[in-house]
């Protein structure tokens, strides 16, 4: 009786049939601008925000973490304006979750000054005593590892030479090493010793906060 | 009939790993469910929350899953043949190529080796070896389905066809990556069509591994156990092409409200609702089958695991659909309500059926009788106990979550902040606790009557 005894048949036939909603609603899009449309105003991470990325993937903050605003009266109360597709043209992966734990993120940055972060990383429950967020202290015993910094920006194609990197790098650096900092006696406290002239994995993962939705800021005060 | 030459050996040998994968991923759980009111278990990096969660989801998917799904493949696969595993060999290497993969995965996990993409959270690696792994098992799908003495495939053959084509296309598809080095890489697409990628394979990863290698499973071991045959072999036949055609434009319902083009989302809706069709054909098909025959929910200990489970399939089916429309979303999404409505398919469904044709296909393969049905009972009525509770505290603290996130003053503020919110939900993150104990105790007893069962002497054989 037909394909129920032509295995092969079938098979061809099965990936057929799931591939009808697949094309049309995943492959097409690929190719639709719309799916992903990009802005001028946003602008690709820096080395060190890229890094703190990174991080914030290893420690799977996206687990409790969402990063998109919806379009939803007191999400925008919450949060602040609801996200647009061009916001995300770098993210590679996208971060957006599926759970929120702990609140959204893609406001985040400029709501804070660094130190609340450095304190709030170091001990969610220091400042927050009911939080169930794990204390992240010891990504500041942690130098940052650079070494593959560049490549990463080649392979996400940011466009950036090897020499804008180290730049990066190295202003990030004197940025939060430098005795005027603005947030240097939270940082420092939080920080071992022996790692305060150093960029830790810590002073990445604020860059990265500091970094999300930023560009969507400047976007509104320049219209 | 006569078994000369069937392989149960890779039978046995993928049941025990499911259980020791779904023992170790229960544990984690426990461990997380703790976390989450109580931060003071976040001992180290690699016990931290954001760590092992992938863990207990590919633990309890991947390694509890898929092995239950091998297990009763291999079963169902010379059974329904009449024909015995072509190459019996490379399945043995397909069972220690799985088991080595699933635990380098949890270490690269628990290591922070993650592409963050759910339940696709595995470097590239590893993707590579899940690839190799599911080509070993497809040579032996395809081998024995060339090769069978049974001229009709029936409905569970096809259900396990479509699962081996799909589920490598999903698979691929999602984790085309550029290595960075051995341990990183970066998702090939961006932003939007990323997370389209993603919860298109999200969606139907579940779909081809919580639904239908078990539906395949439900109508095998249900007539099987019962003595019942389908009720009806047509309305199988559509629920089957409907069920396979419609899952794959569903996925971004799991994207509902984000900046992802609204006619992909309103497709992905307007699917969702249709797939209640074919989700509860299979249902009515299972219900009727027991049609007249319905004091075996008393007399079968085997039957209350599937009609219980099928009809928590049931449910799921219906509450998914429903979160998707886009109002109801807006309120219930990202909220612990999604994590009641995943448990009760994985806990109630998932497990209930594979528990079921474990009962069923263990003592016949080993040629001896179940250790204790009086045990069986004590572990349906536990694990059905225990995740009723675990996805009924879920739904309310879900509910409560959502409320205090949408409620306002008179003048129109925020009358909630997040924390308000999420130290109300404690209280139920501790019952959530107490019933995973609970659950966990009667897989405990499952486990245990699983091995007592085949530690006894071998049933005095009847045939020569």
């Amino acid at each position: 009786m037909g394909i129920y005894s032509k295995p092969v048949v079938f098979a061809v036939i099965a990936t057929l049939v799931i591939l009808v909603g697949t094309v049309v609603t995943v492959f097409v899009p690929m190719f639709m601008p719309s799916t992903q449309p990009v802005s001028a105003y946003v602008k690709p991470y820096t080395s060190i925000e890229q890094e703190g990325r990174d991080l914030y993937m290893r420690e799977g903050c996206n687990n409790c973490h969402t990063q998109t605003v919806r379009p939803l009266r007191t999400e925008v109360l919450r949060y602040g304006e609801y996200s647009k597709a061009e916001e995300f043209a770098w993210d590679r992966p996208f971060l957006w979750g599926s759970k929120r734990t702990g609140p959204d993120l893609n406001r985040i940055g400029g709501k804070y000054p660094d130190s609340w972060h450095y304190r709030h990383m170091h001990s969610p429950q220091s400042m927050f005593g009911k939080s169930n967020m794990p204390p992240y202290g010891w990504l500041a015993e942690n130098k940052l590892d650079t070494s593959e910094s560049f490549r990463k920006t080649q392979i996400l194609g940011y466009g950036y030479t090897k020499a804008q990197v180290d730049q990066q790098i190295a202003d990030y650096k004197a940025k939060v090493t430098a005795p005027d900092y603005d947030s240097k006696a939270t940082r420092d406290e939080v920080t071992p010793a022996a790692l305060r002239g150093e960029l830790t994995e810590m002073d990445a993962i604020i860059a990265y906060m500091q970094k999300l939705g930023r560009d969507v800021k400047a976007m509104e005060t320049q219209q | 009939m006569n078994d000369t030459g069937y392989d149960y050996s890779v039978v046995r040998g993928f049941a025990f790993s499911a259980l020791f994968w779904l023992i170790a991923g229960l544990v984690i759980g426990l461990w997380l469910a703790f976390e989450m009111f109580d931060p003071a278990l976040n001992l180290t990096p690699w016990l931290s929350f954001g760590r092992l969660r992938v863990v207990h989801t590919n633990g309890l998917g991947v390694g509890f899953g898929l092995s239950g799904i091998f297990a009763t493949a291999y079963y169902m696969l010379q059974r329904l043949t009449r024909t015995p595993l072509p190459f019996p060999g490379l399945a043995k290497a397909h069972l220690w190529v799985f088991n080595a993969a699933i635990a380098a995965a949890a270490v690269t996990l628990m290591a922070g080796m993650n592409t963050t993409k759910e339940y696709a959270e595995l470097e590239w690696p590893l993707d590579v070896g899940v690839v190799i792994m599911w080509v070993m098992f497809a040579i032996n799908v395809f081998a024995i389905l060339i090769k069978r003495q049974e001229k009709q495939m029936y409905i569970s053959l096809w259900y396990l066809v479509s699962m081996t084509v799909t589920i490598a296309v999903l698979y691929i598809v999602n984790n085309l990556e550029i290595p960075l080095n051995l341990y990183k890489s970066y998702s090939i697409y961006a932003g939007g069509n990323d997370a389209n990628v993603q919860w298109w394979y999200g969606h139907n990863i579940v779909g081809f591994i919580f639904t239908v290698p078990v539906l395949a499973m439900f109508y095998y071991f249900l007539p099987k156990a019962t003595g019942l045959p389908i009720y009806s072999h047509r309305l199988s036949i559509v629920s089957f092409w409907a069920l396979i055609f419609a899952y794959l434009w569903t996925g971004a319902h799991h994207l509902m409200l984000t900046p992802l083009p609204e006619w992909i989302q309103t497709v992905a809706i307007a699917f969702s609702i249709f797939l209640i069709a074919p989700s509860w054909g299979s249902v009515v098909n299972g219900y009727y089958t027991l049609q007249g025959n319905w004091d075996q929910m008393r007399t079968n200990y085997l039957t209350k695991f599937f009609i219980i489970g099928i009809t928590f399939y049931g449910l799921q089916t219906l509450q998914g659909p429903l979160q998707g429309l886009r109002t109801l979303n807006a309120f219930f999404h990202y909220t612990d309500w999604v994590i009641g409505h995943v448990h009760m398919g994985t806990m109630g469904w998932v497990t209930m059926i594979i528990s079921a044709s474990f009962y069923y296909m263990i003592p016949r393969i080993t040629n001896r009788e179940l250790y204790s049905v009086k045990l069986a009972n004590a572990h349906f009525w536990l694990i059905l106990v225990g995740q009723l509770a675990w996805t009924v505290t879920m739904w309310i603290g879900g509910i409560q979550m959502a409320a205090m996130w949408k409620a306002t003053n008179p003048d129109g503020s925020l009358m909630y902040s997040f924390l308000d919110g999420l130290t109300s939900l404690y209280p139920y993150y501790r019952m959530r606790f107490v019933a995973g104990i609970v659950y966990f105790i009667g897989i405990l007893v499952f486990a245990w009557n699983i091995i007592q069962t085949v530690r006894q002497a071998p049933a005095a054989t009847s045939e020569a």
